[in-house]
């Protein structure tokens, strides 16, 4: 593997995606965690605080995914969001219902109203949850790519038994990540801390069974390893170790660490995928002839090497910046009602 | 199989296409100049310290946000759908169009994202210097996110600065790419329309107020301030399209005589502009028209005895330089919408104008006789960019990008089913959106300011525990 401006520009890819799904993954966790975490409004205000001033940035990596593909290999970006339309409609749908949901809920002081919202950003928090484990086994798997990179046949072709369990995978990952993100953001005295740490423990095991099923099916079907060249086992060993880990920290109480290691289950997981594509970026099941490679669809240099300098500048940045906007909300939250001495708890 | 209803993936993928564009542009025209007006609300409250001031900015604030929350989401479509819908566009152009995309988004995206956040809710837990840093932060991102896309919207209507190479387009010149004339004159455009957007908002919202005398002294200033901001808005977006029609005349052609409906040279020694004219693609003419002498010649060139070329003969010359087609674009659109465009920018200047003359003579505490119409008059800039983006992008078809590629051979191998059914859930959501947002748009501005002390009571701030407190 020589490190050429195309190579570069799929490991600075993976990592995008990466620190979209390390980010967003809490996001989507605590909405889909607040239906059963929260039993009344201050609970569920205080939970959506938890990522209030968040979501928006975190989101934003999403978009940067998406046109990074585009200004790096246009042709993957072309095959891979046609070729899965159905798929990212329903994620589009989802993201604008999550994130007006997020604002909007606020907005009106009516019972109706908030319950309407509150069941939107649920639907619309698991939705995208699943969608992504979807998409990813989809990338591995490959699509009927014909001709000029072209799907041939029907779009619903990207569900089946792998894809799904991916989507699961991705689901209990995302619920198990909100949760151990809960755990520090939260008042540890409180209700919902407890409540947040019993979910973490449960979806711990959730998350366990369904991740392993997935390499294991992937190892069968799609042959998940074969292209690393080195070391197959050491991604999906060191996704499993951290769940392992996430155990030991729930049983210790130590949130930290428990957060780390769902993090770094996130890291592997989303590292297996994208080492096991490599040196595609999107395999043809029709013929080898229509895989698309890192080489083939990648742009000309003069454009990666221009993308390269503006990257170099702007991504330390932004990462800084957005560090500190954490740094800025960093103390633990309280529902309102706990906060009041005496005050009421239905 | 190609079609449903009679309608193909191409005419499908077009119409979602606009859709998800002009329902974009309707909150990203708010933000860009939105953000500026309420940073400098901010900054006058900050150097006043006048909690007033600080209220009233809170107070456009709120709006701002509710505004935001549907930009950003619609953004994210916005920025799917070039690889959905048109994969044979994104493999054309990638090189290319990708780049100032992925610039937008590191420069400006994140930028927006987070320091909105920052300022919205850290009110109270930042300083006021970090505060009032980031609305400006918010402000400079908007428009530098708005310089990225007119610049990748101007490489589709005058390609510079690349090569073909295996049937796709290559950057060669990316300063060429950058300053294109085309993308710096669209920015001046847009920039000012955005600013009419925001300032006629602000200017309804403060005269709601001022007739019912609520906060008379501080809804004065914002009044103030979006006057200022609806004059610069209206005189420039004016200053620039002019520019505009004349560096399209040269560039695109065709497109310059859709906008004046003009099927063929005119004869005489100089060019008259029409009024009012039904143009029928099918008869290749006007069925009626009204025209002045000696104006046409005027916009476009500046001087009374130049000629642009008509419809019909630019059909020959395309004809023979790009092979058989059909490469004139469905007039009466371009030309009606042009019209709108070209008209509500003259309203937009005599009631900026008006309220100028009103200012001056001191009598700025009360909206006066044209109350009910600065009311209605935040739907005309919106109306305007409207019509705008309809002219501009229909009068460039056939093509997606100018003499390269064809609409038609850019599309995604979709069946037409799979286009629809899309289509038809985003406009669902869309139209909810437009009812929330003008819902709460007019709830939270007629409910007007809050006191000091209270935050916007349906948003109560988190309890946050102090730091180091104990477990």
């Amino acid at each position: 593997m020589t490190l050429d401006l195309p190579t570069v520009w799929f490991i600075l890819t993976a990592a995008v995606f990466t620190i979209y799904f390390f980010l967003d993954g809490f996001d989507f966790g605590v909405g889909m965690l607040q239906p059963f975490l929260a039993r009344n409004e201050a609970q569920r205000r205080a939970l959506i605080s938890t990522v209030g001033p968040f979501w928006a940035a975190n989101e934003v990596w999403v978009i940067l995914a998406a046109s990074a593909i585009f200004a790096a290999f246009p042709l993957w970006y072309g095959a891979l969001l046609s070729g899965l339309y159905p798929l990212f409609t329903l994620i589009l749908l989802a993201m604008i219902g999550r994130g007006v949901a997020f604002e909007y809920r606020a907005e009106v002081d009516h019972v109706r109203w908030r319950t309407f919202w509150d069941v939107t950003a649920f639907i619309t928090n698991v939705l995208p949850a699943f969608l992504w484990g979807v998409i990813m086994a989809n990338l591995v798997r490959g699509l009927p790519l014909g001709v000029d990179a072209h799907l041939q046949g029907n779009p619903l072709v990207a569900f089946d038994v792998f894809s799904v369990l991916g989507g699961l995978a991705t689901l209990s990952l995302f619920v198990l990540h909100g949760a151990t993100f809960l755990l520090l953001r939260l008042d540890t005295g409180s209700v919902l801390y407890a409540r947040a740490r019993r979910a973490a423990l449960s979806w711990g095991a959730v998350a366990t069974v369904l991740v392993l099923s997935f390499v294991v099916m992937g190892f069968v079907r799609v042959n998940l390893f074969k292209t690393l060249g080195f070391a197959e086992w050491l991604f999906p060993a060191a996704a499993a170790v951290n769940l392992g880990l996430i155990w030991l920290a729930l049983t210790l109480r130590r949130d930290g660490l428990a957060f780390t290691a769902t993090a770094l289950t996130i890291v592997f997981s989303t590292a297996t995928i994208f080492v096991s594509l490599f040196p595609n970026v999107l395999p043809s099941t029709l013929n080898a002839q229509y895989t698309l490679t890192v080489q083939g669809s990648a742009s000309e240099p003069y454009t990666l090497r221009l993308l390269s300098w503006v990257g170099v500048v702007f991504l330390p940045l932004i990462i800084a910046y957005q560090a500190w906007s954490y740094y800025v909300f960093r103390q633990r939250i309280r529902d309102q009602d706990e906060a009041i001495p005496g005050g009421a708890n239905d | 199989m190609n079609e449903i209803f009679g309608l193909s993936t191409l005419d499908l993928s077009r119409f979602q296409f606009a859709t998800t564009s002009i329902f974009h542009y309707f909150f990203v025209a708010f933000t860009v100049g939105f953000s500026l007006i309420i940073a400098v609300l901010q900054t006058l409250a900050h150097r006043s310290g006048d909690p007033k001031l600080e209220n009233l900015t809170r107070f456009f604030g709120h709006l701002f946000f509710i505004n935001f929350a549907v930009g950003v989401v619609t953004g994210i479509v916005q920025e799917f759908q070039f690889g959905m819908n048109w994969q044979s566009f994104s493999n054309f152009v990638g090189n290319i169009f990708g780049v100032p995309l992925a610039l937008e988004v590191l420069m400006a995206f994140f930028l927006e994202s987070t320091f909105l956040g920052l300022w919205w809710f850290g009110k109270g837990r930042l300083p006021a210097w970090a505060s009032l840093a980031s609305i400006w932060i918010v402000a400079v991102g908007t428009t530098i996110s708005a310089f990225w896309i007119i610049i990748a919207n101007a490489w589709m209507q005058h390609p510079v600065g690349y090569t073909l190479k295996n049937g796709r387009a290559i950057m060669t010149d990316a300063w060429a790419v950058v300053t294109n004339p085309k993308g710096l004159e669209w920015f001046a455009h847009l920039w000012t329309g955005s600013l009419t957007v925001a300032a006629f908002f602000v200017l309804a919202v403060s005269a709601y107020h001022l007739r019912r005398r609520h906060n008379v002294s501080a809804f004065t200033i914002s009044f103030k301030v979006a006057l200022v901001a609806a004059l610069v808005g209206s005189v420039g977006v004016t200053a620039a399209g002019h520019v505009q029609g004349q560096s399209a005349v040269r560039d695109q052609p065709m497109k310059y005589a859709a906008f004046s409906a003009l099927w063929n040279t005119p004869e005489g020694s100089t060019m008259p502009e029409s009024l009012v004219a039904l143009p029928s693609n099918a008869e290749r003419d006007n069925r009626f028209e009204i025209s002045v002498p000696y104006l046409g010649s005027f916009l476009a060139f500046n001087n009374l005895h130049e000629k642009a070329r008509g419809l019909n003969q630019l059909q020959a010359e395309y004809t023979a330089r790009y092979g058989p087609g059909n490469y004139i674009p469905y007039v009466w659109p371009v030309y009606w919408a042009f019209r709108v465009m070209v008209g509500l920018g003259g309203v937009m200047l005599l009631v900026s104008l008006y309220y100028m003359w009103r200012w001056r003579m001191g009598r700025l505490d009360r909206p006066g006789r044209l109350y009910p119409l600065l009311l209605v008059m935040p739907l005309a800039p919106h109306l305007a960019n409207f019509s705008g983006w309809i002219a501009t992008e229909m009068g460039r078809q056939p093509w997606v990008v100018q003499g390269l590629l064809r609409t038609a051979d850019a599309v995604s191998a979709l069946s037409p089913l799979t286009v629809l059914l899309s289509l038809v859930a985003f406009w669902l959501v869309y139209l909810t959106l437009i009812g929330l947002d003008v819902f709460l748009l007019t709830r939270t501005a007629r409910a007007g300011m809050h006191d000091p002390d209270v935050e916007t009571p349906s948003v109560p701030a988190p309890v946050y525990l102090p730091e180091g407190a104990a477990p």
